[in-house]
């Protein structure tokens, strides 16, 4: 068995809302709403879901880039939930992130070589020249030439500001990447080289990713486990070509179902789904699916159903899977 | 509640009718005195009635700028439709006056865009921007503008279409929003129908509806769709045919099964290869090397010959022209010259 490298445990980030003049919060957006996975060293996990689903505010929990309100976030053995801000500077030279538009994530005033180093000076303590080492040999790492260095974000495409992000994210030498929604905004032919590239860095370097994005064959070409997430909530996690092949959950079939394909003969049979995801302010009672679910049942609008671990080693939250597995408790 | 996959066989629609002709349309960009950006660079094309036709291509490729010649929405300056002709139902665009292109709008010509959250105005309610555009085109009362909308409303899918009528659009989400642009573009049955990357900034399951609905659409008002995307899953799914745009020209024009099935352009073939493909597994992707140049760098010869592998001397001393291969098939590369 690898080493798991991060444990996420009952994850939770309730947004307040306030009203009135006194603004007193009067009720939450529960944007991640108990969210439980592994991470083993060396794997990508993907993450799925439609906007609103939790996606990127669950990555900046981990991070703690947001305060968590509930649950633990463990990090190679470390609370990162229970940290210091001393600590976490320690813990994220470990774990970086690469965002999704590279246009606002690079400060238009910054030099590369600026943006780059930021990173180092933070949270390393090494000297100058070490710096622009480092640099160098992480635009080099990147496929950018050395003379990019000196120039500024507006000179560069899209593709290569990603990779401009892509070398920032890897100039502490960290093991664990969150990318969120990384390749979304670039076009497809570019979109293709900067997957290509988190692939071979991720064998140099010996990485872990958790990669978020809406795109579900772009998750699938990088992942080696996929989560899909709906309405804060994880409703289906596993190897990927369990979830991909033989989806369980309803929502995953919808999902995968929905997607274009360009092959005619392997169009399935589309689930339409009937509305649109439900306010996470005021989500449904029960499974939260249940209000858009084909399969719904009584029992679907009363309780609401856990990931319950199946014989494929993946797990899903359904109460049409009850009968055949057991509860997983950690 | 289980749909049929799509039952949309993608063919050559038997209509051959002509409803939109393009021909040889050159649209420039002069953003500084010594700069020249050709934008849409000498395209010829058509639609032909019920027909959808996808332009497909990356960003900076002029899919767009070809879709606002055709609506004469061009900015001028900087940008101006040096030459050309444009023709809808025989009768010439080009020529009209700015009041008569006005009729043609919305009209003959519907549209809709990107993003439903800026093209709906956010201070008018949904039923006055409908009856607005209704009542523009159409000599009708108030009341039957009103009534129009309502069912217009309905037929794009939402139930309470009443209370949809009073709402602002941002008590709408993206999808319903896109609902009501495309019930806007329908209100005046327009012949053509032009959705600029109409699914782009929506979740996938509600792309597939709003790819249904304009199936639906298009089906009922005989109309025919101009889709403008980047996603391929997209174009297979609802096009016709297929144009492939790159630098301002038109590098490939097949129908769908002949792009997907048998593409000849090294561009188009490089854009297959580098999707991720759901039902495919493959370790690295085939990207395409390089990123497009910019519209006002272009070099000699081939547009494409800096990116593509099976670049030749004589890409690089001339431009190649767009030829024809087989019947319902073109494409602009000195590598198919001979066929």
């Amino acid at each position: 068995m690898p080493e798991k490298l991060l444990k996420v445990k009952d994850l939770k980030k309730y947004f307040p809302f306030r009203r009135g003049i006194l603004k007193r919060p009067t009720g939450h957006v529960k944007a991640v709403d108990g969210v439980s996975f592994d991470i083993y060293k060396g794997e990508t996990l993907g993450i799925v879901g439609e906007s609103g689903s939790g996606k990127s505010t669950m990555a900046r929990t981990i991070l703690r880039l947001l305060e968590p309100t509930a649950g633990e976030i463990l990090f190679g053995g470390h609370d990162i939930g229970k940290a210091t801000n001393q600590e976490l500077r320690s813990y994220r030279k470990d774990m970086q992130l690469i965002f999704q538009d590279p246009y606002s994530s690079l400060n238009p005033r910054f030099s590369v070589q600026k943006i780059i180093e930021e990173p180092l000076t933070v949270q390393t303590g090494i000297s100058k020249q070490e710096r622009t080492t480092r640099v160098i040999e992480m635009l080099e790492k990147v496929g950018l030439s050395e003379d990019a260095r000196t120039k500024f974000p507006h000179e560069f495409s899209g593709g290569q500001r990603q990779r401009i992000g892509i070398a920032r994210a890897l100039a502490t030498n960290p093991k664990f990447i969150i990318g969120d929604e990384p390749v979304s905004a670039l076009d497809v032919s570019v979109q293709a080289q900067v997957l290509n590239l988190m692939k071979d860095l991720q064998e140099e370097f010996d990485l872990t990713y958790l990669f978020i994005a809406h795109d579900l064959s772009v998750v699938k070409h990088i992942s080696d486990r996929v989560g899909v997430m709906y309405l804060g909530r994880l409703v289906e996690i596993g190897p990927k070509q369990a979830i991909y092949e033989d989806p369980l959950h309803p929502y995953t079939q919808a999902l995968l179902s929905a997607v274009p394909r360009t092959k005619i003969e392997k169009r399935r049979e589309r689930i339409q789904l009937v509305g649109e995801p439900p306010n996470p302010a005021n989500p449904p009672s029960g499974c939260p699916f249940h209000t858009r679910c084909p399969l719904a049942f009584d029992h679907c609008k009363v309780e609401r159903p856990e990931l319950v671990e199946q014989k494929d080693g993946r797990s899903v939250a359904c109460h049409l899977y009850k009968g055949n597995s057991v509860v997983i408790n950690n | 509640m289980i749909k049929q996959a799509s039952k949309f066989i993608p063919s050559i629609t038997d209509n051959t009718e002509k409803l939109l002709e393009v021909k040889e349309l050159k649209t420039y960009f002069f953003p500084s005195k010594d700069k020249e950006v050709k934008a849409v660079d000498n395209i010829s094309f058509s639609i032909n009635k019920g027909e959808t036709v996808a332009l497909v291509g990356e960003s900076g490729s002029g899919k767009s700028v070809t879709s606002l010649s055709i609506m004469q929405l061009i900015p001028t300056p900087p940008g101006k439709i040096l030459s050309g002709s444009i023709k809808l139902d025989g009768r010439e665009l080009l020529s009209l006056s700015n009041k008569e292109m006005n009729k043609v709008r919305g009209k003959d010509i519907g549209m809709i865009f990107q993003e439903p959250t800026t093209s709906l105005d956010p201070v008018f309610t949904i039923g006055s921007q409908i009856t607005e555009s209704i009542r523009k085109h159409k000599k009708v009362s108030k009341k039957e503008a009103y009534e129009n909308g309502v069912q217009l409303l309905k037929m794009v899918g939402f139930a309470r279409a009443e209370e949809i009528m009073k709402e602002y659009p941002h008590q709408l989400s993206g999808g319903m929003r896109q609902r009501v642009m495309i019930a806007i573009a329908m209100s005046c049955e327009p012949k053509l129908l032009i959705a600029d990357e109409p699914t782009t900034a929506l979740d996938v399951t509600i792309q597939a509806q709003i790819l249904d609905l304009l199936q639906e659409m298009k089906e009922h008002f005989n109309s025919s769709i101009l889709l403008i995307t980047h996603d391929m899953g997209v174009v297979a799914e609802v096009a016709n045919r297929v144009l492939v745009m790159y630098g301002g020209q038109i590098v490939e024009e097949a129908t769908v099964q002949e792009v997907f099935e048998n593409p000849k352009h090294p561009y188009t073939v490089g854009l297959l290869n580098s999707i991720p493909d759901l039902d495919e597994d493959v370790e690295r992707l085939e990207a395409i090397p390089g990123s497009v140049t910019p519209a006002d760098q272009f070099p000699k010869g081939c547009r494409f010959a800096s990116r593509c592998k099976f670049a030749m001397d004589i890409c690089r001393q001339k431009t190649p022209e767009l030829r024809q291969i087989k019947e319902n098939h073109q494409a602009r590369c000195f590598l198919h010259e001979g066929a």
